[in-house]
């Protein structure tokens, strides 16, 4: 049957299984909204600003381990959705961008709306296609899927001009797409592993440390399941928190810049790493050359071999899909003669306790300010540890990261790789409309709630009861604090001036908004809160202006460097 | 120390563009680029001379092989291989420096190609070094204009770079 382009888009999207496209019409994508509004397949979510599309897709997939779709128009339409493709390829997220363009003939004309969409993108996409004729667009729409999903996932962009979608052709959906310049390794080397295993087996202090491709993979179960095999400690990064219980005895917290006293010295000073779906970045193990100032050996298994020896060199390099590798690397260890070395494991963990005793997370507990860590340890208790937890970036992000224990994977959702601030109210939206029946909680501060406050608008929409968790401090906190450590207190531009009354600003989007001071009210708010299952609650909590994040290992120094609260 | 990387890449549109925006957003050099499509016109080869440190070029080539549209990378400096430029070279050829020139260009093996009465342009082919020798000998002040291919490769014995 001949479809036009705009058909053959929907019915591409139908046949994946989409259910939501995020987006924002304009004039290069009406034929394809034309066609979204004939069907009721793929349901569209309008949101207020393209940023928020890509990042509610992005959200989206994230907490439902299926592929965010986002559709915007040609020029500003891409431009602005720029900032969340961008955010979903430093996370590895699989996500397809729709863009429309302008018509074939007018392209390189500087037509009305016109960007070089593939150029702009191509540095922060996983692949992208400008599709000029129409007979080519159900097999780049398969490729784009095939590609967003496989290998280490990422953002794919499909970039139709207007034309395109208006022309026909025989519609066939392929089944499967085969690239003989794309065919990413599943299965791990078992020679690989088999060595792997018996570094494990000597090793005196060794440490797992994983990150989000524990969660890309959906390997948690099979990690947990190899870390309580060997009794190891494990650690995971900001990406892979929920990867490895938070509540477990094994689980020594987060590592990194922000990372646990307790983490940061075990990553340095065991003998043996196995690092799983993580890639060593400079907020995880700092500065690498003091990282490699004691000798270890490192198994590295990673999706990507790029992601292999790129910062650190390893000893045994696996690469394949996690979870596969995972499988096997356990199955040896069960079939194996051999065990861990018990009494070197015991004094490892006897040290690892005493670093444990430093409780580095300490705050103080006493002010009659509220602490902004309190807030989220209010959080975890009020939502059971089991809420979808958004965050933007900054200070507010670290306390989420450090003090809500997150025990399952797809629970904790931030712009972990880009950093982007406006990143927490539109996931959420996604990460919402992905499991309807979960709670959602943004936790977020006044300078990043800001930066895509418009979204409330479609939060209202769509009946979206998101509890956005505003801690609320008056600073841009961790620009403050950097000022604060490394600027001589000079708080260049960092104080949020002129802020609005968030309550009101909830009430006039139609929300529920409600403004706490008090220590005391803190958790009898969250649970009021929480209690108005159909209803977005905007709770700003006014948190000490003046409180850090610690543990701290200043940019460029080494993992163990650590500026500690106790310090001061 | 420099490598010689040869790229069998997708000959689509942007493929290219893919490539150099590699290079450039990781900041890897490049010393030279040449493309042109191979016996089967699918397909392009690519040779980028380069440098940097053996862990640079693993990433290099690691990062290559990610693009979706490369089929095969190899560094040619790994093993025997073979490395050839081609230089045309405009220079003055009036006088006594008329007979020079062409004496010159005979011991460099090269072709004059272009004649006038007071120009010639030289065709010279070779490794880089030998087309930097050809310039240093002759005068610069004869030097017009020179165009460069930059290097292509391929690897000796039955080494077979193709898809």
């Amino acid at each position: 049957m001949e479809l036009t382009g705009a058909e053959i888009v929907v019915q591409s999207l139908a046949a994946e299984g989409v259910e939501f496209v995020f987006g924002y019409p304009g004039g290069s994508v009406l034929h394809i909204y034309d066609e979204l509004f004939k069907q009721d397949k793929v349901k569209h979510v309008l949101v207020r600003h393209e940023q928020g599309a890509a990042h509610a897709a992005d959200g989206y997939s994230r907490a439902s381990r299926k592929v965010g779709v986002c559709l915007v128009t040609s020029g500003p339409g891409v431009t602005n959705a720029v900032t969340g493709i961008a955010t979903a390829y430093m996370d590895s997220i699989p996500m397809i961008i729709i863009t429309g363009q302008v018509p074939t003939h007018a392209i390189g004309l500087d037509a009305f709306q016109e960007v070089d969409t593939v150029g702009i993108t191509r540095p922060c996409v996983k692949h992208n296609f400008l599709v000029k004729d129409v007979r080519d667009l159900a097999v780049t729409m398969k490729k784009a899927f095939h590609i967003a999903t496989t290998g280490r996932p990422g953002p794919v962009l499909v970039d139709i001009p207007k034309d395109v979608t208006a022309e026909r052709c025989e519609f066939i959906y392929p089944e499967r797409v085969e690239m003989r310049t794309y065919q990413p390794v599943v299965r791990g080397h078992s020679g690989q592993i088999s060595q792997a295993l018996e570094l494990l087996l000597q090793a005196k202090r060794p440490m797992i440390y994983t990150g989000g491709g524990i969660v890309l993979a959906d390997a948690s179960n099979e990690l947990a399941r190899l870390v309580h095999k060997l009794g190891f400690p494990c650690t995971n990064t900001l990406m892979g928190l929920g990867g490895f219980p938070g509540t477990d005895p094994q689980f020594v917290g987060m590592l990194g810049m922000h990372g646990t006293y307790e983490a940061n010295m075990a990553m340095q000073h065991c003998d043996v790493l196995l690092a799983i779906g993580a890639r060593f970045d400079d907020r995880v193990i700092g500065d690498p050359r003091d990282f490699a100032r004691i000798s270890r050996r490192i198994i590295h298994v990673d999706v990507d071999p790029s992601s292999i020896s790129k910062r650190v060199r390893v000893d045994v390099p696996i690469v394949g899909d996690v979870r596969e590798v995972l499988l096997e690397l356990t199955a040896q260890l069960e079939a194996h003669a051999g065990s861990v070395d018990k009494p070197a494991l015991d004094a490892w963990w006897t040290q690892i306790n005493e670093w444990r005793g430093r409780d580095c997370l300490r705050y103080d507990r006493t002010a009659n300010i509220i602490k902004p860590q309190y807030v989220v340890e209010k959080l975890w208790e009020v939502t059971g540890g089991d809420a979808i937890v958004t965050s933007d970036v900054g200070q507010h992000q670290m306390w989420a990261a450090q003090f809500y224990k997150f025990d399952k994977p797809r629970r904790w959702i931030n712009s972990g790789g880009l950093g982007t601030m406006g990143f927490g109210l539109p996931s959420a939206m996604g990460a919402r409309m992905a499991n309807p029946d979960a709670t959602v909680a943004c936790v977020t501060g006044e300078a990043s709630i800001q930066m895509c406050i418009q979204e409330l608008s479609t939060c209202k929409q769509y009946h979206l009861p998101i509890k956005i968790v505003n801690l609320n401090n008056r600073y841009m906190g961790m620009v403050r604090q950097w000022q604060e450590f490394f600027h001589g207190n000079r708080y260049a531009e960092s104080y949020m001036d002129a802020l609005p009354d968030f309550v009101r600003l909830a009430e006039a989007y139609g929300h529920a908004g409600m403004r706490i001071d008090k220590p005391a009210d803190v958790e009898p708010a969250l649970r009021e809160a929480f209690a108005r299952t159909d209803q977005l609650v905007f709770l700003d909590f006014i948190t000490d202006a003046t409180e850090n994040v610690y543990p701290m290992v200043a940019g460029g120094k080494g993992l163990t460097d650590m500026i500690l609260a106790e310090d001061l | 120390m420099q490598h010689i990387i040869s790229i069998l890449l997708e000959n689509e549109a942007g493929a290219l563009s893919r490539v150099a925006g590699l290079f450039s957003a990781r900041a890897y050099n490049i010393e030279s680029l040449t493309v042109a499509p191979t016996e089967d016109p699918l397909v392009s080869r690519m040779t980028i001379v380069t440098s940097g440190s053996a862990d640079v070029i693993e990433q290099i080539t690691k990062q290559l092989n990610k693009l979706i549209e490369v089929v095969k990378v190899v560094d040619l400096c790994e093993a025997g291989h073979l490395a050839r430029e081609l230089m045309l070279i405009k220079v003055k050829a009036t006088g006594a420096a008329r007979d020079e020139m062409k004496r010159m260009a005979d011991i460099f093996r090269g072709r004059i190609v272009d004649v006038t009465d007071a120009i010639y342009v030289i065709e010279l082919t070779g490794n880089g070094s030998k087309l930097d020798a050809f310039i240093e000998a002759i005068d610069a002040d004869l030097i017009l204009e020179t165009v460069r291919t930059g290097v292509c490769g391929i690897a000796r014995g039955d080494r077979v770079l193709s898809v």
